[in-house]
């Protein structure tokens, strides 16, 4: 599984260009997220891609080919928190309704809507943590669940690329040149 | 400049005339019709095409034959999506074009008006960028942007969809404002693996594989140095041909599934393989399982993305070959490998016996001969434009291309229809140049329409047909792998010669390699000519590695008609 952070501008078909490469190249997205950054006009994916390392460095030198695509970073391998959000509508009544309710609570998630018949649970984690929460709740009956997939930020001082700045060619000449190609 | 108020139409046409644009291929229509009626007053050449493909070919062939970016220009709905093919083609072969479509008003958009078509969706996979255009004042910028894209880094199509109210509107044109976003275009090349100077210097069998990126990249001259200064035997990709010159010692010749033979043996038994600008393309590599096993592999293109995708490299370097190489050039030691290319020479034989000029005529007409004759008469100094199959082939083996650009094929796609079109475009950019068309007669007949825009054009292009009556290539594969089931492969044609005549172009017949020489002589002093060659109709090439096979287990020739020998 790779993880990127992919900075791109925010233009129509911008998604449908990003999408389109990775079934043309056959590359199955496990996830994709997209949402405004703090900069305008730049919008951040991120995206879980199921591939070996050889595939993930063409996912990545392929997306550098799409024109609205600013940088892509992958960080699969470093730290960074990780997080997916969920609304899991429940069947709960009688004893149940209380088990739901304690379920909820051992796993820091909120009951935000209530009805006779079911509870909606708003949970954020890790999707290992949602996935577990989703096995316990199954015996009560799920009766809908959103989830929104991954989203991932490095920890330390990375940042989105600024408005007018795009990642330089990094000369392969020099890089030739120094003998560390 | 001060700032004037035009419409979107001319500014389209001010635009490409300030990016140095002084013909256009193209086909007019409703959506497009403001842009043709102010066409008329800026300084550009239209070639009225007679079908919208031919026009994107023509662009094309006028790309590849130039370097410069090349033109089409087309209607919505139909007139877009018969652009596709030439698009895919130019896509596939990395040829700078640009595509510009009217479009449905924008209020029509998504209303399946008439003529609507989503060409930008259509046209997504197959291009390196587009444009849906909506407004006047977004025109400039995106022709600079599309100018910019499709010419930068690996060249490829760009298509610009401009609605009809934005052809229409009006706005102040500011050029300097609408300077592209050219940072867009720099982007991060990793390069990977260990030094490659250190390999070169090592190998005692290395081969060097030459690509279109030679040629892209202007580094004719440095490759040669290389090859020359370093002794290294090179080995052409089809559309590589050109980019070194064919009569140079060094140079083995066309690779991969029809290359000759001791071309695909030396790169078996390779141990070191140097790609220059070409992608590892399943016609070059056969069965990458088995492909130049004991070779380490350095591989220098501009695309990244081409690394590692096909074959393993122990040095994947990006950027454009001229300067990567030149960086190598001074790094060089003194190599020892007379043995290696003593050893390549005994694997080609004895080349007198394979020169089919010296094998005596038997009556048959030979494509072969066709060709071979044609680059003997033309001193080598065509440029020449091939269709796909046989003939195609038959090209690359026989006539020695010692320019650059001086072969127009289209390698990735392989579209039939391409030559006849793509010829046209290749004389506009290269007016003084003797082009001729290479075509087989199942592809002439795809695009022949064309013939009508050489002749309202006035264009000097001569044209080959290479006349088997069969699809030639795919009878081949019938006559190897289906047990000669010719399951429509066989296929009729017009009288070519009456059908020239009907068209306006002096036209003649061929049936023997007697008459050949003659008819070619007197053909090269017409203003455009069509020569129908009626060839030995199942012949094959020869050697062939079948799709997937090992490179060096070739099909061979069964019985001496030609190069025996050696293939
Ligand atoms: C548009 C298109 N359709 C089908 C093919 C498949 N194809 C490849 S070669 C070939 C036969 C070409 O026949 P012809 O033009 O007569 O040339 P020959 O092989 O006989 O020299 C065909 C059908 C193709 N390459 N392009
Ligand atoms: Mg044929």
């Amino acid at each position: 599984m790779h993880t990127y952070a992919v900075y791109v501008d925010n233009k129509p078909g911008v998604l449908n260009r990003v999408a389109s490469l990775f079934r043309r190249r056959g590359f199955n997205i496990e996830s994709l997220t997209v949402g405004h950054t703090e900069t305008d006009g730049i919008s951040r994916m991120t995206i879980v891609v199921d591939t070996d390392e050889r595939g993930a460095r063409l996912v990545e030198a392929n997306l550098y080919k799409l024109m609205p695509v600013r940088r892509v970073d992958n960080i699969t391998r470093r730290p960074a928190i990780s997080r997916d959000l969920a609304m899991i509508k429940v069947a709960a009544i009688g004893d149940g309704r209380t088990q739901v309710m304690q379920l909820a609570d051992v796993y820091r998630a909120r009951i935000v809507d209530v009805s006779p018949e079911t509870l909606v649970i708003e949970a954020t984690g890790t999707e290992e943590k949602i996935d577990s929460l989703v096995e316990m709740l199954r015996p009560y009956k799920i009766v809908e669940m959103v989830r929104t997939g991954r989203v991932v930020m490095a920890r330390g001082s990375s940042m989105t690329p600024a408005k007018t700045d795009r990642q330089k060619r990094t000369g392969a000449l020099e890089d030739a040149a120094a003998g560390s190609v | 400049m001060s700032a004037k108020t035009l419409t979107g139409a001319q500014i389209l046409w001010e635009s490409l005339v300030r990016e140095g644009v002084t013909v256009v291929f193209g086909y007019p229509g409703g959506a497009i019709l403001p842009s043709y009626d102010a066409m008329l007053d800026y300084p550009i050449r239209h070639v009225l095409v007679r079908h919208e493909q031919g026009a994107t070919h023509m662009a094309d062939g006028y790309a590849r034959a130039t370097g410069k970016v090349g033109v089409a220009i087309a209607t919505s709905g139909p007139g877009a999506t018969n652009m596709v093919t030439g698009i895919a083609t130019a896509m596939m072969d990395s040829s700078p074009i640009v595509c510009i479509t009217g479009q449905v008003g924008s209020a029509l958009i998504g209303s399946d008006a008439f003529q609507e078509t989503d060409i930008t969706g259509i046209t997504l996979p197959i291009t390196k960028h587009n444009f849906l255009v909506t407004h006047a004042d977004e025109i400039a910028h995106a022709i600079r942007e599309a100018f910019a894209i499709a010419a930068s880094g690996r060249p490829g199509p760009v298509l610009v969809d401009i609605t009809k109210d934005a052809q229409l509107g009006t706005c102040t044109f500011d050029w300097e404002a609408a300077a592209p976003d050219l940072t867009a275009l720099a982007r991060p090349g990793h390069s990977s693996g260990v030094d490659p100077v250190p390999l070169i210097n090592a190998a005692q069998r290395p081969v060097i594989l030459a690509g279109r990126g030679v040629m892209l990249s202007g580094a004719e001259r440095e490759v040669l140095e290389l090859a020359e200064k370093a002794r290294i035997p090179v080995a052409m990709t089809l559309l590589g041909i050109g980019g070194v010159p064919a009569t140079h010692p060094l140079n083995l010749g066309m690779m991969g599934m029809h290359g000759e033979a001791w071309v695909n043996h030396a790169i078996q038994e390779s141990d070191l393989l140097i790609a220059l600008g070409m992608r590892f393309d399943d016609r070059v590599t056969g069965n990458l399982k088995t492909y130049a096993p004991n070779a380490k592999k350095i591989h220098v293109d501009i695309d990244p993305a081409e690394f590692n995708k096909n074959v393993t490299v122990d040095a994947a370097i990006s950027g454009n070959v001229k300067d990567v190489v030149r960086t190598w050039l001074a790094q060089l030691t003194d190599p020892k490998r007379e043995a290696w290319l003593d050893h390549i020479h005994e694997l080609k034989g004895d080349s007198a016996v394979r020169d089919i000029q010296n094998l005596p005529d038997d009556g048959h007409l030979y494509a072969a001969h066709v060709i071979n004759d044609i680059w003997h008469i033309t001193e080598g100094k065509a440029i020449v434009v091939t269709d796909v199959g046989q003939h195609q082939m038959w090209e690359a083996q026989y006539y020695r291309h010692d320019q650059p650009r001086t072969l127009v094929t289209s390698g990735g796609l392989g579209t039939m229809g391409f030559a006849l079109p793509a010829a046209i475009g290749a004389k506009m950019g290269r007016p003084d140049a003797e082009v001729w068309v290479v075509v087989g007669d199942g592809g002439f007949q795809m695009t022949l329409c064309e013939l009508a825009t050489l002749v309202q054009e006035e264009l000097d292009v001569k044209i080959a047909v290479i006349n088997n009556g069969y699809l030639g290539m795919v009878r081949q594969w019938q006559e190897f792998f289906y047990q000669r089931r010719y399951a429509a492969t066989p296929i009729s044609a017009p009288d070519f010669q009456k059908l020239g005549d009907a068209y306006g172009v002096w036209s003649a017949t061929v049936t023997t390699r007697g008459e050949l020489a003659g008819i070619v002589e007197k053909a090269r002093k017409q203003r455009g000519a069509l020569i129908d060659f009626r060839v030995e109709q199942e012949d094959s090439v020869y050697p062939m590695v079948p799709a997937g096979a090992d490179l060096h287990k070739m099909i061979r020739r069964p019985s001496p008609i030609a190069e025996t020998a050696a293939d």
